[in-house]
C-alpha cells in the first residue's frame, strides 16, 4: 500500500516536471516562431536570412559575445533605432543608422528570442517582462 | 471564324518559335518598341528594324568622374536604381548584385551601373564610402549620381518602358528593384527582379550568353 502511494506520487511528480518542461519549451517555441515572422518582415532585408548582414555596410547578427553583453541595448536599438554610431561586431566596425521599429515589448521579446537563438546563437528565451525592464533603461 | 484563324496563326508562330530556339544557341529577347525603316541599298528598297536603345545621359560616378552613355560603348551592362539610405529592398538587391560583381568583375567588356534616386543625400563622397563598405573597387561597378529628373526620366522612359508594357504592373519602378540587362548596342535584353535570388541566378547566366553573342557578332 505504502509503496503504491509512493509510486503514484513519483509518477505524479514526474508528470508535473515533464509538463513544466514542455511548458517552457512551448513558450520558447511561441516566442521563437513569432520572432521569425517579425524578423522576416522587419529585419531580413538588411540583415539577411542567414543573419550575415551585408559586407561592411550592415552588421551581422552572429557575434554571440556582443549579443550576450548587450541584451538590454538590443531592445533599445530595435525600438528606437540607431543614429550614425560606430559599433564593433566580430572585430569589425560598422557605421550607420538603423530605422526604429516601434514594436510592442512582447514583439521585441519575440524578435530578440529569434535572433539570439538563430545564426549559431543559443541564448534561450527573452521574455516580455524582461524587455519591459530593458526598455525602461533606454537612453 | 476570323478569331479561329488568328488563333491558329499565333499557335503556328509559337511552334515555329520553339523550333527556332531549339535549333539555335539560346538567344535573349530584345525589349522595347521597334520601328522599321525603308532605305535604299544598292538600288533596292530594304526594310530594316530599328530597336529602342538607351538614350544619351550624363552622370558622375563614385570617383567624381563624368560618365556618359559613351562611357558604356562596347560594354554589356546591368543597370539598377537604389539609394544608400534605403532600408527596404536595396540591401537585398545589392547583396544579390554583389554575386554578379563577383562573377564578372574581371571581364573587360562588362559593367554594372547603379543610379541613385536620392542625389541630394548621395553625393560623390557618400557613394564612394558606400562602395568602399560594399567592397567595390576598380571600374566594373559605377555608382552614378546626377539630376533627379534625369535619373527618373531615364528609369521610367528608357529602362522600364517594356517592363510596364509587358507585365502591366503600374507603380513606381523605384520599389520594384529591377536589374536591367543591356547589350553593346544599348538595347534592353532582360529584366530581373533584383530581390529574387533565382532571377538573379538567371541574370548571371544570361550575361554569359549575351557576352558570347555580341562577341561573335563583332567577330563577323
Amino acid at each position: 500500500m505504502k509503496s503504491r502511494v509512493i509510486g503514484l506520487l513519483t509518477v505524479l511528480i514526474a508528470v508535473i516536471i515533464a509538463s513544466c518542461q514542455s511548458e517552457d519549451e512551448l513558450e520558447f517555441q511561441r516566442y521563437y516562431n513569432g520572432g521569425k515572422k517579425l524578423y522576416e518582415q522587419k529585419c531580413q532585408n538588411c540583415h539577411s536570412a542567414k543573419g550575415d548582414g551585408l559586407s561592411n555596410l550592415i552588421p551581422p547578427l552572429t557575434d554571440a559575445i556582443y549579443l550576450k553583453k548587450n541584451k538590454a541595448l538590443l531592445a533599445c536599438m530595435v525600438k528606437y533605432g540607431i543614429k550614425e554610431t560606430i559599433i564593433t561586431i566580430n572585430g569589425k566596425s560598422y557605421e550607420g543608422a538603423m530605422p526604429a521599429n516601434d514594436l510592442a515589448p512582447v514583439d521585441i521579446a519575440k524578435v530578440l528570442t529569434y535572433v539570439t537563438n538563430s545564426f549559431g546563437n543559443k541564448m534561450g528565451v527573452i521574455k516580455s517582462e524582461v524587455i519591459d525592464r530593458y526598455l525602461a533603461g533606454c537612453k | 471564324m476570323k478569331q479561329l484563324t488568328g488563333l491558329l496563326f499565333i499557335t503556328l508562330i509559337l511552334f515555329s518559335a520553339c523550333k527556332f530556339n531549339a535549333a539555335e544557341t539560346p538567344k535573349l529577347p530584345i525589349y522595347g518598341n521597334r520601328d522599321t525603316v525603308s532605305k535604299m541599298v544598292n538600288g533596292k528598297m530594304v526594310v530594316d528594324s530599328v530597336y529602342a536603345t538607351i538614350p544619351d545621359f550624363k552622370f558622375v560616378n563614385q570617383y567624381g568622374d563624368s560618365i556618359t552613355s559613351k562611357s558604356l560603348n562596347g560594354y554589356v551592362y546591368v543597370a539598377d536604381f537604389f539609394f544608400t539610405t534605403c532600408p527596404s529592398i536595396c540591401p537585398v538587391m545589392h547583396r544579390n548584385m554583389l554575386k554578379v560583381y563577383a562573377d564578372y568583375k574581371n571581364v573587360s567588356d562588362f559593367k554594372i551601373i547603379s543610379h541613385t534616386i536620392d542625389p541630394k543625400h548621395d553625393s560623390v563622397p557618400v557613394l564612394k564610402k558606400y562602395a568602399d563598405k560594399m567592397g567595390i573597387s576598380g571600374q566594373t561597378w559605377w555608382l552614378l549620381q546626377g539630376k533627379k529628373e534625369d535619373t527618373y526620366q531615364l528609369g521610367e522612359k528608357s529602362y522600364l518602358v517594356a517592363v510596364k508594357e509587358d507585365s502591366g504592373t503600374p507603380g513606381g519602378y523605384v520599389h520594384q528593384g529591377w536589374f536591367v540587362l543591356v547589350d553593346k548596342q544599348k538595347r534592353v535584353r532582360g529584366y530581373y527582379d533584383g530581390t529574387d535570388e533565382k532571377q538573379v541566378d538567371k541574370l548571371r547566366a544570361d550575361i554569359k550568353t549575351l557576352l558570347a553573342e555580341t562577341n561573335t557578332t563583332i567577330a563577323q
